[in-house]
């Protein structure tokens, strides 16, 4: 009954903004020689508060490109649609805009669940898809352009940081019960075992369960001495929060995370995660000159002086910059030209370089670690010297020497061993 | 072992508190209240603001959380329950309605979202509440660490169990409240301002689900939805200890508690949750009046 109750919101919700919303797209149509790209986030129901900010990033960078003079001597016009947090309504509104619109790229998607749903459509209108979120991996799509981090990119330098800097050894598991949780758990077994630490649980909750008591109370007793957290969504304050409850501190015991940005930080309360940690490519504390420039003028575009920037809305930001290069290169729009043309392709983004991998098309990225502070804010603790090539199958024994998605597909004789 | 013991009787006290509201407007009034979850949602979206605009902290949200749920279960009492007494099914329908509007109130700020207005505190995003320094942090019972806030929670259910079943069994407006759950149209017959009692009585079930709504802000997530998985959890107490019995809903909440602690620690959450399922099926096809069945109108 929940489910239909929230499916009938969203879906009412969606129409509300679908009708405000159109005079606006009907009147930018009219606009002529411009190269129009589809932009798919949700703009209303329960993921709308992070998946409006990767809207927001996705339409400054093409504001900045317009700015400085568009793509090949053209001004990029955004067509921007509503998923409404249901993969149902990703499938149909990407139909419109790979079909009838005829959009060659589109930037989309921020849940797995939604970009499985949007996958056939570009796979058999061969569109190009954008997609900026960190994801579980184990896809090989040659009409995906992945921006976002693969399990490795979160965890090969996590697990050995947290045994030999934090000098934890004994790993406590915990995530929301769905395939990213499951997926990051294995890579983190395969690599808590290969540097000498060893796990003593690996349990789940339900996505969205609020009730932590017997979890934290598990944790407690389970003699653990550091909690791997891959829980996701509001699930993440809650658990935060009856840690502290409980009386564990991330002093003796901390809480070290994949999926924990600021954004959650700042819905918890910063004081519930004092002192915890989390693995992401970026971070809004990232101090360099280029990202405080990055947040100031996001910031400015949102017209908030409190908005807060966090990884995927940082790749959100630079995909489009990544497109316009491999646009140049090809001096062409079309899909098959920008997928031929996205490998390789470098920009220095906000957090430092990032490339375009040839091989499969997921980006190399610069994994960090960040110590929360009382202000909301991450203090790097750790960053790898240089992006680290991404490893989509790493879960299944793929190494940099032997890749299982290479630009001739999935090789999948290599996954049963 | 204590510690188990401890969060079961934890979760019964979370779940006693949705289901104390809700043993009134549905046990006593015969009223499929689905906006009782969104009580709850006001009262934590009440203890936000209160801290918000007023400093308040959560001890003195409580009161005022009852009385702003209060006020509005009266208004759905006067302008929609009404009408539908007797009608279980619509008022099943009526008030999911009524549900969708309170929701979609707070996550687009009354309306002002559309004029581009922003209310802090509102809106489709997540919002928390601080605890006080005293109620964070554990104390020890026997080499057990014990959560002051869980055990507060714990109290505050006791109390306002107490004190409903003191307004139920030893004023004149319970014995009232009770002749009318026996039997509406004698009560009538005898002089009993029913609707002023019915009225009443929704209102104080409302005020109930917003108390409950206070003290979830202070360890659950506060957002639009929250109240949704509330109900169906209260809705699961009410039905196995009987439509109508206050003692019923008490210890029913008190076995799903300590089943749900139990089965959570020997295997972990998500076959908790299917157990307590299993076992409420499982009484309502061996008592389909639950455990204290109780015959009213």
């Amino acid at each position: 009954m929940s489910m239909n109750r929230r499916q009938f919101l969203s879906t009412s919700a969606a129409l509300a903004a679908g009708a405000v919303a159109t005079p606006a797209l009907l009147t930018r149509a009219a606009a002529a020689d411009t190269i129009k790209v589809g932009v798919l986030f949700s703009q209303t129901g329960g993921l709308s508060i992070v998946e409006r900010s990767l809207t927001d990033a996705t339409r400054m960078a093409i504001a900045e490109i317009n700015a400085a003079g568009g793509v090949l001597g053209k001004q990029v016009e955004a067509v921007i649609e509503d998923g409404a947090s249901d993969p149902k309504t990703f499938n149909e509104k990407a139909s419109k805009l790979v079909i009838q619109d005829r959009l060659p790229t589109v930037f989309a998607c921020y849940t797995s669940a939604s970009r499985k749903a949007v996958l056939p459509v570009f796979e058999k209108r061969k569109a190009a898809l954008f997609y900026p979120t960190y994801y579980e991996g184990f896809e090989c799509s040659k009409n995906v352009v992945y921006t976002g981090a693969v399990p490795n990119q979160q965890l090969s330098n996590f697990i050995p940081w947290i045994i030999k800097t934090l000098g934890k050894k004994k790993f406590f598991i915990v995530g929301s019960n769905y395939i990213y949780p499951r997926e990051m758990a294995k890579v983190s077994k395969i690599l808590i075992e290969k540097n000498g630490g060893e796990w003593v649980a690996d349990e789940y909750l339900e996505l969205g369960h609020s009730e932590w008591g017997s979890m934290v109370n598990k944790i407690k007793s389970s003699g653990c001495d550091v909690v791997l957290s891959n829980v996701v969504g509001d699930s993440v304050i809650a658990f935060y929060r009856e840690f502290k409850n409980q009386g564990l501190s991330h002093d003796k015991l901390p809480i070290c995370a994949t999926v924990t940005s600021e954004i959650e930080i700042a819905a918890m309360g910063a004081e519930y995660a004092v002192g915890s940690y989390t693995s992401f490519p970026y971070f809004q504390a990232i101090d360099t000159p280029a990202n405080k420039a990055f947040v100031e003028r996001y910031r400015k575009f949102v017209n908030d002086p409190k908005a807060v920037t966090h990884h995927a809305l940082e790749s959100s930001y630079f995909q489009v910059y990544l497109w316009k290069k491999a646009v140049e290169q090809a001096k062409d729009t079309s899909a098959a030209a920008v997928l031929a043309a996205v490998g390789g392709q470098s920009f220095d983004a906000p957090g430092g370089k990032v490339t375009v991998e040839k091989e499969n098309l997921h980006t190399a990225l610069t994994p960090r670690i960040a110590q929360w502070q009382a202000d909301g804010q991450g203090k790097i603790v750790d960053a790898y010297p240089e992006p680290v090539f991404p490893l989509p199958y790493v879960a299944y024994g793929e190494t940099q020497q032997n890749l299982f998605c290479t630009p001739a597909g999935l090789d999948t004789a290599k996954l049963k061993g | 072992m204590v510690d188990t013991i401890f969060i079961g009787l934890s979760l019964a006290s979370v779940l006693l508190l949705v289901a104390l509201g809700l043993a009134i407007t549905y046990g006593a009034m015969g009223v499929i209240n689905m906006a009782h979850g969104e009580m709850v949602m006001i009262g934590a979206y009440t203890a936000v603001m209160a801290s918000l605009y007023l400093g308040l902290g959560l001890i003195a949200a409580m009161p005022i959380a009852f009385l702003v749920t209060a006020a509005i279960g009266l208004a759905i009492e006067r302008l929609v329950v009404r009408r539908l007494y007797g009608r279980l099914l619509d008022t099943l329908l009526a008030t999911w309605g009524v549900a969708i509007l309170i929701q979609q109130a707070v996550r687009l700020s009354f309306g002002f979202a559309f004029l581009g207005i922003t209310i802090a505190g509102l809106g489709p995003g997540l919002q928390n509440v601080s605890l006080p320094p005293w109620l964070g942090g554990v104390f020890s019972v026997a080499g057990t660490e014990i959560s002051v806030y869980r055990s507060f929670i714990i109290l505050v259910s006791v109390l306002l169990a107490a004190l409903t079943w003191f307004l139920m069994y030893r004023t004149s407006i319970g014995m009232q409240l009770r002749a009318i759950m026996r039997n509406p149209q004698m009560a009538a017959a005898c002089g009993i301002d029913t609707r002023r009692i019915n009225a009443l009585a929704f209102a104080y079930g409302s005020g109930l689900a917003g108390v409950a709504g206070v003290l979830m802000a202070g360890f659950k997530t506060v957002f639009p939805d929250m109240g949704t998985p509330m109900v169906v959890d209260g809705f699961l107490v009410v039905v196995m200890g009987g439509v109508g019995s206050l003692m019923g809903s008490i210890l029913s909440a008190a076995i799903l508690g300590q089943i749900n602690g139990l089965a959570a620690a020997v295997s972990n959450d998500i076959i908790a949750r299917a157990v307590i399922f299993a076992v409420v099926i499982a009484v309502i096809i061996w008592k389909p009046k639950g455990l204290f069945s109780y015959r009213g109108r």
